[in-house]
């Protein structure tokens, strides 16, 4: 099959590829560019576990083709930690309040609380309920990932995370 | 002793041994995207295979032609039940004594059944040449309610074995019939119900559901010509039974196969069993010379790698008129599906459902289960729990609300009335169970104070009334359930899978620097395995958990061990754990000795370290003694410090809860909103309490969506019609409650540790609780039995039938 030329920034980085115009971006991004953070878990863009960041919105890598994504700006979990290598906030934040167990929807949720909090920086509980509802988990019951998420925001805007009452 | 020296209290703090919340060492991969799962493995001149499905139930499979796929560029091979049937692999043992096929034999049985396995450069050019593989099929009448799979009549599913009067587990009444299993005392039970003064029957339904795991079952088939050695590396709950039945399958002696279950996401039952991808990506790879990857889509998981529950349980119960239960019978059809690939421990085809007489001292039961074929999706996983323990749970607990309905008696009431007391303990149970430990009044007195359970039903009367007057559309229910659940199989003597039995291991050797790797039987899908085993070893040994490495999934370097699921990591190989560094610890006793110049009995143990009784300056730490197990060990002693140690356990454990749920319901949508849930379990010695948490959080979040959402269902023509996450139901954070958590700590007496299991507590506990919460908001307007899934539809058609919107 043909391909067509993409470029894009990926995590940072120039990216010039070629492409079958059908490869989703997912597999665009886990086959060819070695990204294997961002996961597949359906078929049907329910799961999330795909979530990457493009353009400033949140988006299911495996409902979109790679070449609709030329010339986007891309992050996915791989460029989410500090320039000095050291844990993004909010990666922290999913272990310290044990936010994960089997860790295969982790990167895009992570991914996605990043974007949610570039969207609203304090969100309450039921907005992050509500904003991360695109993602799901089979392992945790939410509870810590909303912990996490709120430990995260807090740190972000420098105030003491107080975990809220029961 | 200066004031600089650390306290024992401050050196075990440091150690993060068992009782800390210690962090987990996994997350530092998987929150940077760093985890290494199946699907993320490449190798050089790797192909990809999919399957061409069946889309009949049954069906007559009159012509297969591969032409038109085979040409298709970058198509390498497709295979067939004929190509299998070369290498005789066309059918595949299952574990439970019958046989599947791999690929289509002669017909399909269920619908989306693998029919052909298309191999090619890439997974794109496999998908569009399998749908180029042409079937002539001739549809055949189909079996899909269970109920009525062994009438006169009925379609012969089986035809391989539809004359053989003789299955792996006893006599077969009829062609679609897999077996008859029972236990207990039936003329005992009988004679309980024919002197009872009070008893209640009813048909309680556990739908056929999906334990669903974010990650599908995939596997990389590796087989190198040269050396005949074959590398399978998948999402295997059970590496080394997968390793042992391929060998057995595949008559690749076992020493040259090499099975690796790197990183999972997560399992809950679905990565036991052995599926018809493994085995064509292993003939793939011998026939190309090639690696080759298989990874089924959501819709394949769904719809053909296991399924579980799927029980029709007919449950009676006999009692007093003052509320004390003399009897329990149930008859159970089970739904298996076209092949009867149950995960059970081999001699229990319904798995530990015996355990179906609960928390409660009943003296006289019975249970018959007979299990039959059906046009389904073979399977029957344990979907966290142990097998079978989630179908006897529910039953027993829906049963126990409806006697306490009939008597006009409370269901906490009725419940605290016949549990188990605590000086019971050991119990043995009108099936031969012997739990072993237990507390049960005060579990479910201290649930029932910390939810004010009294208020809560003053408010449901007051509401009841309010309804009743027209002035509200909302009812409310209060769910009570209190479960014993059986795991950590399991002793020898009952437990083994294809005759192996179901100990399992720990292997230990700590380094000549005092740190130390562990390796192990079992195998963490998410469960936190690489931090909690390091917790077992800091407290035992002395060694900071940072200075362990856990491993597993590998079984060239891992002990063998029958893998996780069921709790059994914790009851089995954490006892395993427990004792090789006893082993350990009892060399490093007589090292420290020699070191010393004492006897080793002048010796007391120190947290981190041995002393001299009586002067406690004079010491040697783990550190130093592991130093000298590799530099001057007494004499006549072998140098080294590592153990290892196969653990068969003497009994089963047998955790508890005590779980409240309070629901509202708007009987004109059928909505139900969850008020509130409390979950207090018991899992003996608690190791990692913020893990412990996290199981809970996730095990009643899947509770959830199975009692309030999920369902495998079949249409009349056996089609699958749920096998999407359009369809099936997984909770999202919007949907799930929040969790309170709560426990009460009874150690198991005979675990090394007393540690019992917890992973699938809430699972078991909690699907009844939210069942019966929703059955109980209906209670005062009549209705007896209103069977799962919970969902908004079929609750507001229960509240329609019970007349409410007339």
């Amino acid at each position: 099959m043909a391909k067509s030329k993409v470029t894009m920034k990926v995590n940072g980085k120039a990216v010039e590829e070629l492409v079958e115009p059908r490869t989703l971006l997912i597999h665009f991004l886990r086959e060819q560019l070695n990204l294997t953070g961002p996961h597949i878990g359906c078929d049907t863009s329910h799961c999330g576990a795909c979530t990457v960041d493009l353009d400033g919105k949140s988006v299911k890598a495996c409902t979109m083709f790679a070449v609709q994504a030329d010339g986007a700006d891309i992050r996915t979990i791989e460029g989410m930690a500090n320039a000095d290598g050291t844990l993004h906030v909010l990666q922290e934040a999913f272990r310290e309040m044990h936010g994960l167990q089997c860790g295969f929807c982790t990167p895009g949720m992570i991914t996605r609380a990043y974007r949610l909090l570039q969207e609203n920086p304090s969100p309450s509980e039921e907005e992050i309920r509500f904003g991360i509802s695109g993602n799901l988990c089979r392992c945790t019951g939410y509870q810590n990932i909303v912990k996490a998420i709120q430990y995260a925001a807090a740190k972000i805007a420098g105030v003491p995370y107080q975990e809220a009452a029961e | 002793m200066n004031a600089q020296t650390p306290t024992s209290a401050e050196r075990a703090a440091k150690l993060e041994g068992m009782g800390c919340k210690r962090k987990r060492v996994e997350d530092i991969r998987f929150v940077q995207g760093k985890g290494n799962y199946v699907d993320d493995i490449k190798l050089p001149g790797m192909l990809y295979g999919d399957f061409t499905r069946s889309p009949h139930a049954h069906a007559r499979v009159k012509k297969i032609d591969t032409t038109k796929a085979a040409a298709v560029p970058g198509v390498v091979a497709v295979i067939t039940a004929e190509t299998l049937k070369t290498v005789n692999l066309a059918w595949m043992p299952t574990l439970a004594g019958d046989v599947q096929m791999v690929l289509a034999d002669g017909k399909v049985l269920f619908q989306n059944q693998e029919v052909a396995f298309v191999i090619a450069d890439d997974r794109y050019t496999a998908a569009d040449a399998a749908e180029l593989v042409e079937v002539e099929y001739e549809d055949l009448p189909c079996v899909v309610d269970p109920l009525k799979a062994m009438a006169p009549d009925a379609p012969v599913l089986r035809e391989d074995i539809k004359d053989k009067k003789e299955g792996a587990h006893g006599p077969r009444k009829h062609y679609n019939h897999v077996f008859n299993w029972q236990a207990g005392d039936k003329a005992a039970a009988d004679a309980a119900f024919a002197k009872a003064d009070v008893t209640i029957k009813e048909m309680i339904v556990y739908p056929r559901v999906h334990p669903c795991p974010l990650e599908t079952c995939q596997c990389v088939a590796s087989f190198d010509k040269i050396k005949g050695e074959l590398t399978l590396w998948g999402t295997f709950q059970a590496p080394h039974v997968i390793r042992t039945v391929g060998s057995l399958i595949s008559k690749i002696p076992e020493h040259k196969i090499h099975v690796i279950a790197p990183d999972i996401g997560g399992g809950f039952g679905n990565k036991v069993g052995a599926y018809p991808g493994y085995i064509c990506a292993i003939v793939a790879s011998i026939v190309t010379g090639r690696p080759v990857k298989w990874v089924e889509d959501r819709i394949e998981n769904l719809s053909t790698t296991a399924f579980a529950r799927d029980f029709f349980m007919e449950t009676e119960i006999a009692c007093t008129k003052d509320g004390k239960i003399t009897g329990l019978r149930c008859y159970t059809i089970a739904d298996h599906g076209a092949f009867d690939a149950c995960a059970n421990a081999t001699k229990w085809p319904a798995g530990l459902f015996s355990i179906i007489s609960g928390s409660y001292d009943i003296p006289a039961a019975h249970v018959s289960v007979d299990g039959v074929y059906s046009n389904k999706a073979p399977g029957g996983v344990a979907y966290r729990c142990s097998f079978r323990v989630t179908e006897a749970a529910y039953a027993i607990e829906r049963a126990m609300d409806i006697m306490a309905q009939k008597l006009g008696m409370d269901p906490a009431d009725f419940r605290m009335k016949n549990l188990i007391r605590r000086e019971q303990f050991p119990y043995t149970s009108a099936f031969g169970w012997v739990y072993d430990s237990g507390d049960y009044q005060t579990a479910l007195t201290k649930a029932m104070e910390t939810v004010n359970y009294k208020k809560l039903r003053e408010e449901q009367k007051k509401k009841q009334e309010a309804f009743r007057r027209g002035e509200t559309r909302e009812v409310m229910g209060v769910g009570v359930a209190f479960f014993t659940e059986i795991v950590g199989a399991g002793p020898s003597r009952n437990c083994d899978i294809l005759g192996i039995a179901m100990f399992d291991s720990a292997e230990i050797r700590i380094h000549p620097t005092g740190t130390g790797i562990c390796r192990l039987g079992t195998k963490s899908q998410g469960q936190g395995h690489e931090t909690t085993y390091a917790q077992i070893i800091a407290t035992e040994l002395g060694i900071a958990a940072d200075n362990i490495m856990v491993e597993e999934g590998n079984t060239d370097t891992a002990p063998y061990g029958l893998g996780t699921y069921g709790s059994r990591s914790t009851p089995v190989s954490g006892a395993a754990t427990a004792m090789a560094c006893r082993k350990i610890k009892a060399k490093a006793q007589m090292i420290a000795a020699y070191m010393l110049e004492v006897h080793d009995d002048d010796l007391e143990w120190d947290v981190d370290r041995f002393r001299v009784k009586g002067n406690p300056e004079r010491f040697k730490t783990m550190t130093e003694i592991a130093w000298a197990a590799y530099h001057e060990v007494p004499p006549g002693m072998e140098p080294g410090l590592e153990a290892i140690n196969y653990y068969d356990p003497p009994n089963f454990t047998y955790p508890f809860g005590a779980y409240i749920c309070v629901v509202d319901i708007d009987v004109d949508t059928g909505a139900t909103k969850v008020r509130r849930f409390y979950a207090l379990d018991d899992c003996g010695t608690r190791i990692n309490p913020m893990i412990i948490e996290g199981q809970i959080h996730g095990g009643l979040t899947e509770a959830f969506g199975i009692a309030m959402g999920q369902e495998i269902h079949y249409d009349d023509a056996g089609n699958v019609t749920t096998a999407s996450l359009m369809d099936y139901f997984l909770p999202t954070a919007v949907e799930t409650p929040k969790w309170e958590t709560d426990w009460t700590t009874t150690p198991s007496p005979h675990h090394p540790i007393g540690a019992k299991g917890v992973g699938e507590s809430p699972n078991v506990g909690g699907v009844p609780c939210f069942s019966n919460a929703v059955n109980d908001a209906f209670k005062f307007l009549g209705s007896t039995h209103i069977n799962m899934p919970h969902d908004n539809w079929r609750t507001w058609m229960a509240a329609d039938k019970l007349g409410v919107h007339a």
